[in-house]
């Protein structure tokens, strides 16, 4: 491990990550398998996979919740599990959403629920109150819900407080476990968009696990395949969807519109391979019809 | 955390002759072991329902290194009692004089005794339920009871209660381990500090179980009412308590080693 050229806009780097659950019992299971990756500053990151493929052991790794079996986390240059570093202080820095986020909501009132994080950080009461309001005016957040208790709000407005819980301790990186998971399309659209904003308008690096390919393709910049805890891909958008046969073939879904494109191929009409985004399907398309 | 490694109260499933027996015969002569282990008021006399238990871990074919690994959580018990006699159990012989205190003979011989006690009363206990899927086991408690219920006594209900219990234990720890890694995500500390800092660090894991808790207990008992549970009357079962042959069996063998202890005893 050459930990000594570290760049320094490398944000995340894992080498040779491998993660046993119930080890030296006879339910031992392999859930991470030699993943080594890096994720540069700013960067917003899809991860996919199959149910089971080690999305969320793999995550857990990136704040120091879980400890692998073998291999190294390194987080802003610092390798986490050296003893000079401090495993609080990641998870500061690495912001870590799991799935169905809003089950960890257990404040009286909203405000306190989002203040939990940077009170842990040990921050004075102005900077507490500084980051509540930011956090909350960056999910979409009414001061007035501020006052009421997290558990009259809705299942969508829930969950962007959680979020809002860990957007306020200001991390340089933010993990999203199913951000959308179980949301009506309008709930999805609003959380994934918020995110998106943020992601944006702070600079902050993005990892986020979906299912829904069209919500990957519509946000990140580069996608993270995983396929039986070993990394399959890990390239742009652009080349994943160049080769989407690949995709299927281990049983990932495509973006609808790839799937229009497909469906029109088998029909004789050809508009060529790597069409994810509706514009550029429809470029193609009046591309097509212009010339016949 | 390490809830998961608590072997005490665990079902292996398999199917050696005592996983065969009838849970009621199993649940009773369970009784009668305490019994015959309180019984045994000699070394000679406790070495008896020892050997039975060797040879029951070997008639259901579980590792006798379960026996060891149940030792664990009881450790702080073993200690604790093992100390109060040792230090307390007065005597004729001398063995140790530290001023303050003096150990006797006797004193070390009941501490042995004591604890020898103790393990072989939990191991023995734990092969009911090693052997035994939980519910038959409130099964074999709702057919012990049921006597019980002419004289309006909930037997059914507190089957049923002990059933639903059962089951959610493995959701509720695997929810606990869910909702800690969430807090700790964001900062808590949960395993630093003094026990009041300790306490009050639990309430963010706390509140939130409690409301899961309560929401699955509210949604499951919606789900039987809509399938019209009534509770136990006219209820008939899916799967059938049988005795047989091996349960007389078993009984006979338990029943001469109660009467061998008393020899033994006696002598
Ligand atoms: N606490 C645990 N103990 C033992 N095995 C586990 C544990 N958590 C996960 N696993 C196993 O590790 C593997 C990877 O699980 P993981 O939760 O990381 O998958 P995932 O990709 O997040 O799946 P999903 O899309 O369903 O969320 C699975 O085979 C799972 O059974
Ligand atoms: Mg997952």
């Amino acid at each position: 491990m050459c930990r000594g050229v570290v760049k320094i806009n490398r944000v995340i780097q894992t080498d040779e990550l491998t993660h046993k659950y119930s080890l030296g019992t006879p339910f031992e299971s392999t859930a991470v398998d030699g993943l080594s990756f890096s994720v540069e500053k700013g960067e917003f990151i899809g991860i996919i996979g199959h149910t089971g493929s080690g999305k969320s052991t793999l995550i857990q790794h990136l704040n120091g919740l879980l400890k692998p079996t073998d291999g190294y986390v390194i987080i802003n240059g610092r390798d986490i599990w050296s003893k000079k570093v401090n495993i609080k202080e990641i998870r500061f820095e690495v912001g870590l959403v799991f799935q169905y986020s809003e089950h960890q909501l257990f404040e009286e009132t909203v405000f306190k629920d989002i203040a939990f994080g940077p009170k842990n950080m040990g921050l004075s009461q102005e900077e507490i109150e500084q980051r509540v309001l930011d956090a909350a005016c960056a999910m979409g957040i009414d001061e007035s819900w501020l006052s009421r208790s997290p558990f009259d709000l809705s299942g969508g407005e829930k969950r962007r407080v959680a979020l809002a819980g860990v957007i306020s301790m200001r991390p340089t990186v933010l993990i999203l476990d199913e951000p959308a998971a179980g949301l009506d399309p309008q709930g999805r659209k609003t959380v994934l968009s918020k995110i998106s904003q943020y992601h944006k308008s702070s600079g902050i690096t993005v990892l986020l696990i979906s299912h829904s390919m069209d919500d990957i393709v519509k946000y990140a910049d580069k996608v993270l395949v995983m396929e039986n805890g070993k990394l399959h891909s890990f390239e742009t958008i652009e080349k994943v969807f160049s080769h989407s046969h690949n995709l299927e073939k281990i049983g990932l879904d495509l973006p609808q519109t790839t799937k229009i494109a497909m469906r029109l191929k088998e029909k004789g009409l050809d508009l060529g391979d790597g069409l994810y985004t509706v514009s550029k399907l429809a470029q193609k398309f009046l591309e097509r019809i212009g010339k016949v | 955390m390490n809830l998961k490694d608590i072997t005490i109260g665990q079902f292996f499933p398999g199917d050696s002759i005592v996983h065969r027996m009838d849970g009621r015969f199993k649940l009773v002569l369970s009784f009668l072991f305490i019994i015959i282990l309180f019984t045994a008021d000699n070394f000679r006399a406790l070495f008896i329902p020892c050997a039975f238990i060797l040879m029951a871990y070997t008639a259901c074919e579980i590792s006798y290194v379960f026996i060891f690994k149940n030792m664990r959580p009881i450790m702080p018990i073993l200690i604790f009692t093992g100390i109060i006699n040792l230090f307390f159990v007065g005597g004729n012989e001398v063995l140790w004089d530290l001023g303050f205190v003096q150990i006797y003979l006797e004193g070390v011989r009941t501490c042995v005794f004591v604890i020898i006690r103790i393990v072989a009363l939990i191991t023995g206990m734990s092969i009911v339920t090693y052997t035994t899927s939980p519910i038959t086991l409130t099964d074999s408690i709702e057919s012990l009871l049921s006597p019980l219920k002419k004289l309006n006594f909930p037997a059914h209900e507190l089957a049923m209660m002990m059933t639903i219990a059962l089951r959610f234990i493995p959701t509720l720890v695997e929810e606990t381990d869910k909702i800690m890694s969430a807090q700790k995500a964001r900062g808590a500390s949960l395993d630093t500090g003094g026990i009041a800092k300790r306490a009050k660090a639990l309430i963010p894991v706390l509140i939130p179980l409690f409301i899961s808790a309560f929401k699955r207990a509210s949604e499951l008992a919606t789900a039987m009412e809509c399938r019209c549970y009534r509770g136990g009357e006219g209820r008939t079962k899916m799967r059938q308590l049988k005795s047989s042959k091996i349960d007389y069996l078993v009984s006979v063998l338990m029943l001469c080693t109660l009467g061998m202890v008393i020899l033994v005893n006696i002598a």
